[in-house]
């Protein structure tokens, strides 16, 4: 049958595409338990190149430096993200749609521009570059993620809950804490989520941003990258491709979760 | 005069974020706006005597040829991600019985490191690499291929970089489409191929010019894969915006460049919102 056919045709290049997608993904990953120094030939497993990289200072380093810029830039975006959603959906103040518009900037312009920027911006107040400037530049990108996640959430929800709670008696802060928070929790984490990704994977700002004493794992890998392959180099991506997919996985979880409460 | 009484939910609601755009996006822009009119140093600074002639410096055939070269290669990438993703998408979106995996999937390179997938294909690619060895051991070829350091390395390492980007909103935009229409024109007598035409390609558009702008805004940005990939072969505007910031130090031209490449993506925004309409997001979140 000639829809059978086709259909066979249709799945084997979808099939191709994503091996296409996945194919250098796995390479990497395959290599960083080879024996030997080869990215080529396949000689037996060995976790050598993990003890390795965790005897490495500067990937440690590097590794802790851009766990905790995560980390704090996901927590100050959470709350500046969220509430802020909640402030811009619901009250209506003179400049709003400018600050609906600079929302959407960091988003859609080039993110170089947004290094460079910052770049110039933070030499401008003399700051020294490092863990304090990447916080507030990762913050800075990561704060719209969060922030357009809570807002629709919010604009999807039923506000005559709330109403109906202060009718009864209940405080603004009581409000807030027992009903909107709950009801906008799986928003805001799964925007964290995203914004801890983000922050972790970014190469671009870090390049423009960070100093000489605050390298994170992306320019530490760049850097390695320039003085010829390594099999650690294959080691530290597997780890960090393991840490984004369980990242990614774990924010899908907690969306599909949402979506049958509903 | 009327009393007012202070709204502290409004202040505390608004005031730290509106604070926090304005200060680390809306003032860092407009100062590179500023600076992109003054003059380099001799040491590299800023001297605030006003010019123009860091714009009409981009007028020399130099800068020309990079923000040429740029703009293609930008557009060949936007082609041939939306040439092999359209139908990706489509096909991928039929598939009903493993829709999560095929979600996770899609999303998965997405959000995985650019400087990762790169790595990947320099590995595939370099002159001792898996690629020159398969090649070699099936005797299709008996020297290694040059093949990274090229132009054609570059391209493929953009187009493979922004793929998942064009193929997610189109993902989107061709799942939630109403196949009803499509059976309808076919009812009605429709080619298959009128049917696409008239019906599929309008009913996804906004997937379509959604994808078109995540990848070309930033491929003309993405300065590590012409550096990783290229050697010192291919020059695009992103790597010398960099250069003008971290190496050779003039700032002015820097930041005039960077403002060109800022109107190129408004541009192109400003053509989304006139195809699609304003109140549609890109269907990437």
């Amino acid at each position: 049958m000639e829809s059978k056919v086709l259909r066979r045709l249709e799945r084997a290049y979808v099939i191709l595409i994503f091996a296409f997608l996945y194919v250098p993904i796995a390479i990497i990953v395959i290599y960083s338990f080879n024996a030997t120094k080869s990215n080529v030939v396949f000689s037996g497993i060995t976790l050598d190149w993990y003890t390795a990289l965790f005897n490495d200072d500067d990937v440690i380093t590097a590794l802790i430096n851009s766990l905790t810029i995560a980390a704090i830039s996901t927590a100050i975006s959470a709350v500046i993200g969220t509430v802020g959603a909640i402030g811009l959906e619901r009250q209506k103040f003179k400049g709003k749609g400018a600050i609906d518009l600079l929302i959407y900037i960091p988003i859609v312009i080039p993110e170089i521009i947004m290094g460079i920027s910052l770049l110039v911006f933070f030499s401008a107040l003399q700051m020294d570059f490092g863990i304090l400037t990447l916080i507030l530049a990762h913050t800075t990108f990561c704060i719209p993620f969060v922030l357009i996640n809570v807002k629709s959430r919010l604009a999807g929800f039923d506000m005559s809950v709330e109403e109906a709670a202060m009718d009864l008696g209940a405080s603004k802060f009581t409000v807030f804490r027992t009903i909107t928070i709950p009801l906008i929790f799986p928003a805001i984490i799964s925007g964290a989520m995203l914004a801890f990704a983000l922050s972790l994977d970014d190469v671009i700002i870090n390049f423009f941003v960070s100093g000489p004493e605050s390298t994170t794992l992306p320019i530490k890998i760049f850097s390695m990258l320039r003085f010829g392959l390594s099999p650690e180099i294959n080691a530290l991506c597997t780890i960090m491709l393991l840490a984004t997919f369980v990242v990614l996985i774990l924010s899908q979880v907690t969306k599909l979760k949402k979506k049958k409460i509903e | 005069m009327k009393k007012k009484k202070v709204d502290f939910t409004k202040i505390l609601t608004i005031v730290p974020i509106s604070f926090w755009m304005l200060f680390f996006v809306a003032v860092p822009l407009l100062y590179i706006v500023f600076i992109s009119f003054m003059q380099r140093g001799n040491d590299g600074g800023i001297v605030y005597t006003p010019t123009i002639s860091n714009y009409t410096r981009m007028g020399s055939a130099l800068y020309v040829k990079v923000f040429w070269d740029s703009i293609v290669i930008a557009f060949v990438t936007t082609v041939f991600a939306l040439g092999f993703g359209y139908p990706f998408a489509y096909f991928a979106s039929k598939i009903k019985k493993f829709k999560i995996v095929i979600m996770l999937l899609l999303m998965a390179p997405f959000w995985t490191n650019s400087l990762i997938r790169t790595y990947g294909w320099i590995v595939i690619l370099s002159t001792s690499g898996v690629l020159n060895h398969a090649l070699i051991i099936t005797g299709i070829i008996k020297e290694p291929l040059k093949m990274l350091y090229t132009y054609g390395a570059v391209m493929i390492g953009m187009i493979y970089t922004m793929f998942p980007f064009m193929v997610l909103p189109l993902y989107n935009s061709i799942d939630k489409m109403d196949r009803a229409f499509i059976e309808a024109a076919k009812d009605l007598g429709a080619s298959r191929l009128k049917t696409f035409r008239t019906v599929t390609i309008p009913l996804t558009m906004p997937g379509i010019v959604a994808g078109c702008i995540l990848v070309f805004i930033p491929s003309v940005g993405l300065f590590f894969i012409p550096d990783l990939m290229g050697g010192s072969n291919v020059m695009l505007i992103g790597n010398l915006i960099r250069n003008q910031f971290l190496e050779a130090r003039d700032w002015p031209f820097g930041a005039a460049l960077s403002i060109v490449m800022i109107f190129l993506s408004l541009i192109l925004i400003l053509v989304y919102v006139k195809i699609i309409g304003k109140n549609s997001d890109m269907g990437v979140f």
